[in-house]
């Protein structure tokens, strides 16, 4: 065998086919966009303006990516060092995360170009939109700067990695205030339509909802990204981040458990502030029952036992759940409790190309995940700064 | 500037600018006052 | 005319005697809105369901023809709503008191959903009480179509680089340009089913009709508190919501519903960075206390193992010298002991040898 057919054999391995392939979708896609504008992708119309590049590329992806400040935080300011192998991973995600909801977008934008306006131009500063937006574009650049650390290493840039290192308190604070802000602003973004978003799912605590089930999507999310990546990024893992993993998964579960059990109430306190109870029995408030105890308090319970009982196992399946649980939420509050009173044939349902994009860009941040933590030191340490934590 | 305000929209969207200012200056001040608290607790 | 500006006169006297309130402490505000505000008043008893409102609009704004003429009646059988070459439609509902036509268009709220939601304020509620769209800072975020209530802002998704959002205006533009006086749907109306006029005085006549005419009206203007009041005021013989008007809105306003929850988030970038610092210095300091507490631990741990090996050694070392001492102890008592039996032994052979 020569060296040359080697390589092209190691090249072209399933996943870098079919990520190819849907590279090659995704720019097609991105032609078509912007060259015949976003009516001739979507199925968005008047009375759906957002779809599921708002209601999964940018809420979902926003949510999920919430692990970069729960770990960071854990680690640097609530004292849990004997997890800080996890922080590396959570940001790389978070940042890739962010990143590329702010790709995503541009494909929503009626003139993404204009983006910059709310700050540069003139300021709607009562829209939680401007809320959003702003703390978006900040806590961007603070996951930027925590993450620049890694490829500063792999690049040998001491005096600026030292620099940044050195800020890493300070960031982590900014990235939990920013963090709380636009979670919770996104939840925001609902409360000036109480007549258009379904009254089991709106409430006046929906800022607070999406803020706390941030907190549960970001620490199974930091468990299922550990769990997926573990055999195709394994050689790359230090024995410190293999020796703490576990640990790591016990730590979160517990934590995921508890804030999903806060969630779980805060919920039906909504309720029954609101008195909701009779909707329950409505076909909605069936639906609504399937979100909160089959995707809230079922993995609750799941993950308070998996601790208990060490069982990693079940641990990473809750961790799944949860995360679908957190999906299933917020595609609930943006489609489809969102019109709920419009008749069916007005609703809304995705166009083959937006489910195209949103995949196009999802396999982006996969495949930026695996070059970036298979050079830089995301799961190992770097030998010239190994000491610190 | 008192006198153009006659909607809560208007109202709101003038507050709310001062009120983001505000929030961006907690957060430098906030960096700069710990360093002063604790400047000189260095051991 | 003479009567506008009679009002015109009174709405600037009212504005300098009357300087708004401050602002109260607490969210207690209270906005009265533009003196002057303009509004249309639609009489669903009045209208004939002759869309000649929508010819009026269509040709003032410089649209293009519609597929099925303005003269086709049967379009209002089907219901529509805005679209981009419609700021307006009328619809034909069957209720329970037979049909009636409803005229669909913005209600150019006096606290309006869109420009509370507008992340560059491309609204906003002018004097004249109008609601405009500045096309020029538009992003294409769409929210405000997510925050009408009514349903009403249209975007042209099909236009690649240059797509907008579209709704009525009220004429605003035409109307300070001088081009018409009157909105062009109203210009149309054949039955005075629309009427122009202050807001206030609107009110006024519809609650005239209401009460000339109690048992032909439901006692109800919509659109006097309806997401805290719009500038467009309908007074129907049959219920609301059969005329497609939601009755479900509430009476708070988007800025209002918006104003709660941004007061909230305002305290986080002051309190969080509290907290979290707090906890920061406590875990630190918890961490430097467990820190030095296991360094005296290992000190102590260290100083007490030396003690104990030198204890040990000393008690070690004292053995050998006793056993040595023992040991030589023994040796001198076996060397004598084997000297004495020599000795005696030797006295036997030689009895004395030197005394």
């Amino acid at each position: 065998m020569t060296t040359e057919s080697v390589s092209k054999q190691s090249l072209l391995t399933p996943f870098n086919i079919i990520a190819g392939l849907i590279l090659l979708m995704g720019a097609a896609l991105t032609v078509w966009r912007f060259g015949w504008g976003i009516g001739a992708v979507t199925n968005l119309d008047n009375n759906n303006p957002w779809g599921i590049w708002i209601g999964f590329d940018l809420l979902c992806g926003v949510a999920l990516a919430a692990g970069g400040y729960v770990t960071s935080s854990a680690v640097y300011l609530f004292g849990m060092k004997k997890h800080h192998a996890a922080v590396r991973p959570a940001i790389l995600t978070a940042f890739l995360g962010y990143l590329f909801v702010v790709v995503a977008l541009q494909y929503d934008l009626g003139r993404p170009w204009r983006l910059p306006y709310p700050f540069v131009v003139q300021s709607g500063t009562t829209s939680m939109l401007f809320e959003v937006g702003l703390c978006v574009a900040l806590y961007l650049t603070v996951l930027f700067l925590e993450f620049s650390v890694a490829p500063l290493e792999w690049l040998g840039k001491k005096k600026l990695r030292k620099l940044i290192h050195g800020m890493t308190i300070v960031l982590t604070i900014f990235g939990v205030v920013l963090s709380t802000l636009h979670q919770s602003s996104l939840g925001a973004l609902y409360i000036i339509a109480p007549a258009k978003l379904h009254p089991l799912w709106y409430s006046s605590y929906l800022p607070t909802f999406f803020f706390v089930s941030s907190a549960a999507a970001g620490m199974s999310m930091v468990m299922l990204e550990g769990w997926i990546s573990h055999k195709p990024m394994h050689k790359v893992m230090s024995d410190d981040y293999l020796g703490q993993s576990d640990d790591l998964y016990y730590g979160f579960a517990k934590g995921a458990s508890w804030v999903l059990m806060g969630y779980f109430f805060i919920k039906v306190i909504g309720i029954a502030s609101d008195n909701e109870w009779h909707l329950l029995n409505t076909g909605w408030g069936q639906w609504f029952l399937v979100e909160l105890l089959g995707f809230v308090l079922l993995p609750s319970f799941l993950y308070a036992i998996g601790a208990r009982e060490k069982n990693l196992k079940l641990i990473k399946w809750t961790a799944l759940l949860t995360v679908l649980g957190i999906v299933l939420n917020r595609l609930n509050v943006s489609l489809i409790a969102f019109n709920w009173h419009l008749p069916s044939e007005m609703r809304y349902v995705p166009s083959w190309q937006e489910v195209g994009v949103t995949i196009f860009v999802v396999t982006m941040i996969v495949i930026s995940f695996k070059i970036i933590s298979s050079k830089t030191p995301i799961f190992y340490e770097h030998p010239d700064y190994k000491d610190e934590h | 500037m008192v006198q153009s305000i006659y909607t809560l929209q208007d109202f709101l969207l003038a507050t709310k600018g001062w009120v983001y200012l505000l929030m961006g200056a907690s957060l430098v001040v906030f960096v700069a006052y710990w360093k002063f608290l604790f400047s000189r607790d260095k051991d | 005319m003479k009567r506008r500006n009679f009002l015109g006169l009174m709405g600037a006297a009212g504005v300098s005697a009357a300087l708004p309130t401050k602002a109260q402490a607490g969210g207690n505000v209270h906005f009265e809105g533009y003196p002057g505000s303009k509004g249309v008043l639609f009489d669903a008893n009045r209208c004939i369901g002759c869309r000649k409102c929508e010819i009026g609009c269509n040709e003032v704004n410089n649209l293009p023809q519609p597929e099925k003429p303005f003269t086709d009646l049967s379009v209002t059988e089907t219901t529509r709503r805005t679209e981009n070459e419609a700021y307006t439609v009328v619809n034909k509902y069957e209720t329970s008191g037979g049909p009636v036509f409803r005229k669909i268009q913005c209600m150019h709220c006096l606290e309006p959903s869109c420009a509370s939601a507008c992340f560059v304020a491309a609204f906003s509620k002018q004097p004249s009480g109008a609601v405009v769209y500045d096309e020029s800072v538009c992003v294409g975020c769409r929210y405000c179509m997510i925050a009408c209530p009514f349903e009403i802002p249209t975007y042209t998704y099909n236009d690649p680089i240059t797509p907008k959002v579209i709704k009525c205006d009220l004429c605003d533009a035409n109307i300070n340009a001088g081009k018409i006086s009157v909105p062009g749907c109203v210009n149309k109306c054949p039955k005075e089913a629309l009427v122009y006029g202050e807001r206030d005085e609107l009110i006024k006549i519809a609650r005239n009709r209401l009460e000339a005419n109690p048992e032909k009206y439901i006692d109800h203007i919509y659109g006097e508190n309806e997401v805290g009041g719009t500038s467009w005021l309908f007074i129907s013989g049959v219920p609301f919501s059969e005329i497609g008007l939601r009755e479900d809105l509430g009476t708070v306003s988007g800025p209002e519903l918006n104003s709660g929850a941004l007061s909230v988030v305002a305290m986080v970038p002051a309190l969080w960075p509290l907290l979290l610092a707090g906890v920061y210095g406590i875990t630190k300091r918890t961490d430097k206390i467990n820190t030095k507490e296991k360094a005296d631990a290992v000190a102590k741990a260290i100083a007490e193992t030396q003690d104990k090996a030198s204890e040990d050694m000393k008690a070690a070392m004292e053995r050998a010298r006793n056993d040595k001492e023992a040991t030589v102890k023994r040796e001198v008592t076996k060397a004598l002991k084997e000297a004495e039996e020599a000795a005696a032994a030797g006295d036997g052979e030689k009895e004395e040898e030197g005394a």
